[in-house]
């Protein structure tokens, strides 16, 4: 789905989630690893302010993401 | 009784003329032609080429409709039992045609069809499923086994004998599986095929695993503070009540809901109904899926420009493959045509 929507719109997608090589092998070509498969953006388990503070950080990573050229498959883990 | 064939071929094989000849309009001659005679022979005076249909394959290709009609009135009028087409081996215009040809025929009159290409020809992704098609090798220098391979799947379905597994009998597999019991238990192929594995040995799945395509990458976003980011997501997050009844499992549609009023997702106005993952986070907060809350802050910062204002959302577990690509495929077009910049997409 990630891809398709690249793809017709011309846009880049970024994907937030936790099975990376789920991720490569269906062709995504922004990748922010997730914190959890049924939380990927966020951490309930660091109270309310860790919880949203995780959030911000994958957010800002995921902008850093879609503001990168990448020429290939790109994994945006920092 | 003798089977009535009919067969059909392109202008090359019949001998009128290569390229220059590609526009030839459709023909039909008596008895066979080319390698028409080759498929009587095999046949063994049980069936006898009543007529050969010729037709170029730049007309074909060029006015279709046309040449579809005129060829399936010429086939018609032979009466037959079976149509053979080509063999086209990867010659693109010439498979097409074979397939069309085929598919239209066996719908139309109800009998037989059966070609034979080179599995690259686009006539195969095309026509696979609508008609028999023999697997070949890329040129005519595979005609010698071209031509046996399509007449024995031809006699099969004649004489509807039971036609076996696409990889035993020779053609091109059409995406149909029967099922039958086997000797021995899923679990012991299944370490049977794992230890040859490891081993380095052949082994040959049960189930063709899909191909994914990869495509370039998009072109970055130029300036974020203006750039207009849509939300999606394969998490299940959908409006509380599920209102377009979204599958848990192995969706078939997508939905697409207007979050412009919306600060945040709660559990009063959303929820997780995705069956493949433990819901108990994301029903007290959805955010923890679907990051709204703290996209709508960065949105008041001046980070991003704007939040679009449709999410789109589904279920990702189980899923076919091409239902994901359709679903892409349809929101890249809302989002193409709404000026958006970029998205995130959000899975569990």
């Amino acid at each position: 789905m990630t891809r398709e929507i690249e793809r017709v719109a011309g846009i880049p997608v970024v994907q937030i989630a936790t099975i990376v090589p789920i991720m490569l092998t269906v062709g995504t070509n922004r990748i922010v690893p997730g914190v959890a498969i049924p939380h990927p953006t966020g951490n309930p388990a660091l109270g309310p302010e860790g919880d949203k503070a995780v959030r911000r950080e994958l957010l800002l990573r995921s902008f850093k993401a879609l503001t990168t050229p990448v020429t290939e498959q790109t994994i945006f883990e920092k | 009784m003798t089977y009535r064939i009919v067969h059909y071929i392109n202008q090359f094989y019949a001998g009128i003329g290569g390229e220059e000849m590609a526009d030839h309009k459709p023909e039909l001659r008596e008895g066979y032609v080319g390698p028409g005679m080759q498929i009587e022979k095999l046949f063994n005076g049980e069936g006898k080429v009543v007529g050969t249909v010729i037709c170029g394959d730049g007309y074909y290709g060029e006015h279709t409709d046309q040449a579809r009609i005129e060829c399936l009135e010429l086939i018609k009028g032979l009466q037959p039992d079976i149509l053979f087409a080509g063999p086209a081996f990867n010659a693109g215009r010439y498979g097409f045609a074979c397939g069309d040809i085929a598919a239209t025929v066996g719908e139309e009159l109800n009998i037989p069809t059966v070609s034979a290409m080179y599995p690259e020809n686009p006539g195969v992704e095309l026509y696979s499923k609508k008609t028999y098609i023999a697997i070949t090798t890329d040129s005519a220098r595979g005609m010698a086994k071209a031509i046996p391979s399509m007449v024995s799947i031809g006699e099969k379905l004649l004489k509807r004998e039971k036609m076996g597994p696409a990889r035993l009998e020779g053609y091109i597999h059409r995406g149909i599986r029967k099922s039958f019991f086997h000797e021995k238990s899923g679990a012991e192929r299944a370490v049977e095929m794992l230890l040859a594995k490891l081993k380095g040995e052949g082994f040959r799945t049960e189930y063709e695993m899909p191909v994914f395509n990869k495509i370039p990458p998009a072109a970055p976003v130029s300036d974020l503070s203006k750039a207009t980011i849509a939300l999606v997501s394969s998490g299940g997050i959908v409006p509380k009540g599920n209102p377009d009844h979204i599958r848990v499992s192995s969706a078939e549609s997508f939905g697409a809901y207007d979050i412009s009023e919306l600060k945040n997702m709660t559990p009063e106005n959303y929820e997780s109904i995705h069956g493949g993952y433990d819901r108990e986070w994301a029903n007290v907060d959805p955010d923890v899926v679907l990051p709204l809350d703290v996209m709508r802050e960065l949105e008041a910062e001046g980070v991003i420009g704007k939040i679009h204002p449709i999410f789109y959302t589904t279920t990702g577990t189980g899923t076919a493959v091409a239902n994901a690509e359709r679903f892409g495929k349809e929101i890249g077009e809302e989002l193409k045509k709404a000026g958006v910049d970029a998205a995130i997409l959000t899975s569990t």
